[in-house]
């Protein structure tokens, strides 16, 4: 570990008062990064410090989730959508003084696919069957089939480009294109950011940025109060949120997330093979009880798994309105008048833990006992995700744009439609947007109809911030602290 | 006083034998793979075996057990699985937040209880006793991250004297030793209660004995007898509570440094289990042990410098 703060730095990140230059900011979130490998990992902090600030892709989210250019200044669509080719901005190099051309890009790409890659999101690079670098800042990449995701799966914070010099150490000392350097990291404590002079894009307003890390929802209240930090994203006691709300010297931005918050549903075990046991468990569900107690009121209901503010989002929440004397009606139709008793796991999170009481004292209205285990993520992962070892659980599915998960019978609630299936396969090959909005309907509609989940709300995120900071992204179309645009006003 | 100390060391061995053996097992039986959490819910199954070979996790237990051990015993802890970085240097910069943080509080335990048990003794039921035995039994009652949170509320959300956490780290002392203030007086408090009343009631034990009244014959005052006599014999009984704490302050900080959010050993445990970075675990455990034995060990040859007739025992 190298210390290369200076005092002035420690000075400022633990001074209340930063009266000094105000171009430099300190930013907490919840969750540490494990390490910095963006390319090598599912830890969503990692790209909540690194995507768009030190590591870039062709191309990248904006702030409302469009997917616009990265390193990508342009490109063209082959007439068979299978050819793209690329061309690259031009005078940009890494961190470490080395040129970022082509190479790069076929290296980073097909390191992401390779056979041996730890890649979290292989799947997102699946379709390509070869990378060819045409010019320095010109590179070609052909599809086995049409893929109306790919500029969208090229914007995920595991697709950014990286180089072969400074991949060996990328876990530790992250070498990227992008406005900030990396400078140094005090595990378990804070992440430091120092203005990339060398640039190729505009330059942003901070000089430099401080990341620090406050799993602990009071300690986290008790930082923003003292000032010790300047903006807490995914700010986790909502509960305080109104406090902050009626303090001058504070901002709240309440913005959506990508975050479906399902009663995830194992579609395999009985009784939840019937779908009318899972209607009757659709309109069991009071989601707006759900929303005011688990989440303080933040969240807004979904009646499919699609987010809200999307715009090819269909409003299905008529197909299951909180209807408990209905529940009981297809439960006694379903074979089951009597009730019957499940399992709920439920992983960390406050939405799950505080939302799974409520949801088993709703169940237990129409006759559903569960019996509740709260369980680790990792336990989660292993019971839940890969054993399948679970009646009901509780998780937002936080991945942009995850309805093909559906698609998969595998996948851990095992819903297993092949008209579904067909449905994904014609979307996944259709380029023409009105043709995929309509597509997308109609997946939204199926799940809806099959009742495959109990659909509670879409995750909101909340960040506090100084009255005086401007500039921070507001909804999290990926998990981004991009500090690009973020300047103060005084 | 040697064969004493052997006896002792021995016991030391079998203890962190045992004790390896018994981390190693219950860590590993933790439900949930390391390799399928740290790749998340889309990676694919060949992703996950790729990174458990990477992580070594194709080994049978009794191999990697074997590696771990031999590793330690050569000063080498590994390689964290999620940090990627070794191990021994997670410890080494967090033991510096951790260590110091433990004395500053045992210190401070210590300042506020000696001199409170001593006057409670020496008081006995009078009103200053009475006032101090009730200012313990709160602080033994009071848990100590809650006091941390409203020593939080007071001195950094509204007296903004210390800011609410954190640590700016050792290249300024000052703001380094300010930073760990509030975590050492939460820590220290209970503690110091605990140890005021074993303090009281150790010395008005002594304070009955014979050789008390022996030494009043004598002609020596109440004030004299107390201070030549029963305090050194006190003493043994509260080296033992000394002892203990130490060991629950270095691992027990771990609440505290949630409420603080320091970067300390406690913090980094609470973060591997979640991660599932066992070997991180096993490491900062098996050191956690080390130390208390160590701790341990050191009260029981203070024991024999205390009380002579140890020395001659074995």
């Amino acid at each position: 570990m190298t210390y290369t703060r200076t005092g002035l730095t420690a000075a400022l990140a633990f001074c209340a008062t930063t009266a000094l230059a105000q171009d430099s900011i300190t930013v907490a979130i919840q969750l540490e990064p494990p390490n910095l490998d963006p390319t090598g990992g599912a830890a969503q902090a990692i790209d909540s410090v690194l995507y768009a600030n030190v590591f870039e892709g062709l191309t990248r989210f904006d702030a409302d989730g469009a997917i616009i250019r990265g390193l990508a200044q342009s490109w063209d669509i082959s007439d068979d959508g299978l050819v793209y080719t690329f061309n690259l901005a031009a005078g940009v190099t890494f961190h470490d003084g080395t040129t970022m051309d082509a190479e790069d890009v076929k290296f980073s790409l097909d390191r992401a696919r390779a056979e041996d890659s730890t890649n979290a999101q292989k799947a997102l690079f699946e379709g390509i069957t070869d990378v060819t670098v045409v010019e320095p800042l010109v590179v070609q990449i052909t599809l086995t089939q049409p893929n109306g995701n790919f500029l969208f799966n090229l914007a995920w914070g595991d697709a950014v480009i990286v180089a072969p010099e400074s991949i060996d150490t990328i876990a530790s000392n992250p070498i990227g294109t992008g406005p900030f350097t990396f400078t140094d990291w005090v595990q378990g404590d804070r992440l430091e950011l120092t203005r990339n002079p060398d640039y190729w894009g505009p330059a942003p307003a901070l000089a430099s940025a401080t990341f620090r890390f406050i799993a602990d929802p009071t300690a986290a209240f008790a930082a923003v109060m003292a000032e010790d930090v300047d903006a807490f994203i995914g700010f986790p006691a909502p509960e305080n949120l109104p406090q902050f709300e009626a303090d001058p010297r504070f901002q709240v931005l309440v913005g959506n997330t990508e975050g479906e918050t399902i009663l995830s549903t194992n579609n395999k075990m009985p009784p939840f093979d019937d779908v009318l046991v899972r209607q009757a468990v659709a309109h069991a569900i009071d989601r707006q009880a759900i929303i005011d107690g688990a989440m303080f009121g933040l969240g807004t209901p979904i009646g499919t798994h699609f987010a809200p503010h999307h715009p090819d989002y269909v409003d299905l929440l008529g197909n299951s309105p909180y209807d408990p004397e209905r529940a009981k009606e297809l439960l006694a139709e379903a074979g089951f008048a009597d009730g019957f008793t499940t399992t709920l796991k439920l992983p960390p999170p406050s939405y799950a833990r505080r939302g799974g009481e409520i949801i088993a004292s709703q169940l237990r209205e129409v006759g559903i006992e569960t019996e509740i285990s709260n369980v680790e993520w990792a336990q989660w992962i292993e019971d839940v995700f890969t054993n399948k070892d679970f009646g009901l659980s509780i998780v937002s599915h936080t991945e942009p744009m995850d309805i093909g998960i559906y698609a998969n019978p595998d996948y851990y609630f095992q819903y297993d439609n092949p008209a579904f299936q067909t449905l994904m396969e014609t979307l996944n090959a259709t380029t023409d947007p009105a043709t995929r909005s309509d597509l997308l309907a109609q997946a939204q509609t199926i799940i809806s109809e099959d009742y495959v989940n109990g659909y509670l709300f879409e995750l909101a995120v909340a960040t506090v911030a100084k009255a005086e900071i401007e500039g921070l992204w507001v909804n999290q179309p990926t998990a981004a602290v991009d500090l690009t645009g973020v300047s103060w006003a005084n | 006083m040697i064969r004493y100390a052997a006896g002792r060391l021995t016991s030391l061995v079998i203890s962190l034998f045992v004790a390896s053996i018994v981390i190693f097992a219950v860590i590993e039986v933790i439900p949930g793979d390391p390799a399928a959490f740290m790749l998340g819910v889309n990676a694919r199954p060949d992703t996950i075996a790729a990174l458990r070979a990477e992580m070594g996790l194709d080994q049978s237990l009794i191999e990697r057990y074997f590696d771990w051990i031999t590793g330690l015993l050569q000063g080498d802890f590994g390689q964290s699985w999620t940090y990627k970085t070794p191990v021994a240097d997670l410890i080494g910069d967090r033991i510096w937040i951790s260590l110091p943080l433990a004395i500053y509080a045992l210190i401070l335990s210590t300042l506020i209880a000696f001199p409170a048990g001593i006057y409670a003794a020496s008081r006995r039921s009078g009103a200053g006793d009475i006032t101090i035995m009730g200012a313990t039994q709160l602080g033994v009652a009071i848990p100590n991250f809650w006091f941390a949170m409203i020593l939080v509320l007071i001195f950094a959300i509204n007296l903004r004297w210390f800011s609410a956490g954190g640590f700016p780290g050792w290249d300024n002392p000052l703001q380094a030793m300010k930073s760990l203030t509030l975590p050492a007086i939460a820590l220290a408090l209970p503690q110091a209660a605990i140890l005021a009343r074993v303090m009281r009631s150790s010395l008005l034990d002594m304070l009955g004995e014979d050789f008390i009244r022996t030494a009043r014959a004598k002609g020596l005052s109440a004030r004299q007898a107390l201070w030549k006599h029963a305090v050194r014999n006190a003493l043994i009984p509260v080296l033992t509570i000394i002892g203990l704490q130490f060991s629950f302050l270095l691992a027990g900080g771990i609440i505290i440094e949630q409420v603080f959010f320091l970067p300390g050993l406690g913090r980094l445990i609470f973060q591997s289990i979640s991660a599932r970075d066992l070997i991180v675990v096993e490491s900062v455990v098996m050191l956690l042990v080390f130390t208390v034995i160590m701790v341990n060990f050191m009260v029981d040859l203070a024991y024999a410098a205390v009380d002579p007739r140890l020395r001659s025992k074995a």
